[in-house]
């Protein structure tokens, strides 16, 4: 494990392999909370924050419970990571809100309302599930997540940037608001297509 | 076997019972005090989190309430059902407060205002109004691009065809987004019975009024000389009204030679004179319109055609022989006022 390695899946998870852009995961906030470039970095720093507290958990509890269990009671639990995985997505968000609002209202109000929200996002889900197929360690499934969130992040400033723009736009009618978003979604997946053989996996 | 199913009803319910045991002690031991009455207030209000209250979000405005910072009466979206509701939970009384709704103080659409120049960048009444003052010949006239109605948050606001908005009444909570929105100000809050108002803002001289718009207020002064309540008073060119003098009797709106006064109300009533007249004249002399004919001592005639509505003739009546026909409950509303 050197930092070579590291910074290679850094940038497949943040350009390449892109979470909203290339593996089409989050696209519910992609497209929810990209109106306004405040709520979007709110809602990417949240992200950031529970995608890698989501696979530093998730990493343990497979390692630790799910895989060995065949060995232990020659039961394979490995088809429990989806159910189980949302549990503790679910149960660590709820206390990091509780958390927050103790120790860091202010933090707390920023995040506040996109906190619950991720709390079945896709993208969380599946940045854990990943991490779990890769066959991934603990140090690089925390890297992963925590730059699948930086991926996440990037896609949403950009396209909140681009819809601030487009607001003053003159759109026809049948196209404005949702509609030109996704046109400008395909167009950025395009775009980011052009990072595709950057990294083999 | 019964170990393929023990084991992991076991293991999903043992993390599910360590999860909901270690949130159980997070809560208490995050447990952060909050008033019960925020979360109460919080409940009735409208949960929009428009801002107009001036605190951020509802939850802002629920915490000031109950901090008695904020007044019991200051969601503004809500009106006073909601007042009322966060008083009933501080235990204070509320006074009634008059509901205000937005009004449009232009009628220049493209048919009625002459243009300036042919625009052509954002399509926004914010950027348009930089270039030279805007695209159309009137400095007050509305732009018709829309800032208002995307700044309304109860989509209350929508363009009308000649490009100038319509306020739909009952949407419309008096929040005021549109009315710092328009660069113009010609989007005034006004008591929501208000149902004759000036459509114009124009303070220019009648000459470039006239040049630059057919519905333009021209400063004439001729509501202000017929208004019976002497609610309008003449100043820069401009009819202002004390909009707590005015009874909406809509002679100005008669009166007006560009129709530059708006009138709300879609049918007026018409005078009727009973069998109870006893031919005083008074009616006669009161009427605006002079709709009423009649000789002295015998019972007299309302034209039809002439009267305009305004009531003035039902108030100052001695003997109560007229009333107001054609328009359901304007009467009790008259009466009701006076």
């Amino acid at each position: 494990m050197d930092i070579g390695h590291l910074l290679i899946i850094a940038v497949a998870s943040i350009l390449v392999n892109n979470f909203v852009l290339s593996r089409f995961l989050g696209l519910c906030p992609y497209i929810g909370v990209s109106k306004q470039l405040d709520s979007a970095i709110g809602m990417g720093m949240a992200v950031i924050f529970v995608m890698t507290m989501a696979s530093l958990s998730t990493w343990i509890i497979y390692t630790y419970l799910l895989a060995p269990a065949t060995s232990i009671w020659k039961v394979d639990l490995t088809y429990l990571r989806t159910i189980s995985f949302i549990l503790v997505i679910a149960a660590l968000v709820q206390l990091v809100e509780m958390v927050l609002q103790k120790l860091v209202p202010t933090l707390y109000r920023s995040l506040g309302i996109y906190l619950p929200l991720i709390t079945t996002n896709c993208a969380v889900l599946g940045v854990t599930v990943l991490n779990i197929d890769k066959r991934f360690g603990f140090v690089e499934s925390v890297v992963q997540g925590f730059t699948a969130g930086v991926g996440f992040t990037l896609a949403l400033v950009l396209m909140a940037g681009i819809r601030e723009k487009l607001d003053l736009a003159d759109i026809p009618k049948p196209l404005q608001g949702i509609p030109i978003a996704f046109i400008v979604a395909g167009i950025m997946s395009i775009a980011f297509l052009g990072f595709s053989g950057l990294v083999t996996e | 076997m019964s170990s393929e199913i023990l084991i992991p009803i076991l293991s999903i319910g043992g993390l599910g019972l360590i999860f909901g045991v270690g949130l159980a002690l997070a809560a208490k031991r995050f447990a952060v005090k909050v008033d019960p009455r925020v979360e109460k207030v919080l409940e009735v209000l409208p949960g929009a989190n428009c801002g107009a209250c001036g605190y951020p979000g509802c939850l802002g405005f629920a915490e000031a309430v109950v901090a008695e910072k904020a007044p019991v009466d200051g969601c503004v979206a809500g009106g006073a059902g909601v007042a009322q509701k966060i008083g009933e939970i501080m235990g204070r009384e509320v006074g009634e407060g008059i509901k205000r709704i937005a009004f449009v103080q232009c009628q220049g659409g493209r048919d009625q205002a002459r243009g300036k120049y042919i625009y052509q960048g954002l399509e926004s009444c914010g950027a348009a109004t930089l270039i030279s003052g805007g695209p159309k010949a009137c400095r007050y006239g509305c732009l018709g691009f829309g800032d208002c109605v995307r700044a309304c948050p109860f989509e209350a606001i929508r363009m009308g065809e000649g490009g100038i908005p319509v306020v739909d009444d009952a949407r419309c909570t008096g929040c005021g987004f549109c009315v710092q929105a328009c660069p113009r100000g010609i989007i005034t809050l006004l008591p929501v019975s208000q149902q004759v108002f000036v459509g114009c803002m124009s303070k220019d001289r009648a000459a470039v009024v006239k040049k630059a718009c057919s519905v333009g207020c021209i400063g004439c002064g001729l509501c202000a000389k017929k208004c019976p309540q002497e609610a309008i008073t003449i100043k820069d060119n401009y009819p202002w009204f004390d909009y707590d003098k005015c009874t909406n009797c809509g002679i100005c709106v008669w009166v007006c030679p560009t129709k530059a006064i708006v009138d709300k109300v879609k049918a007026r009533p018409k005078a009727s004179i009973g069998t109870g007249c006893t031919g005083c004249e008074i009616c006669k002399e009161v009427c605006p319109t002079k709709a009423i004919s009649g000789e002295k001592d015998q019972r007299h005639q309302v034209d039809m055609e002439k009267c305009i509505g305004c009531g003035l003739c039902f108030e100052r009546c001695p003997v109560k022989a007229i009333d107001m026909v054609g328009a359901l409950g304007w009467v009790e509303k008259k009466r009701g006022a006076a």
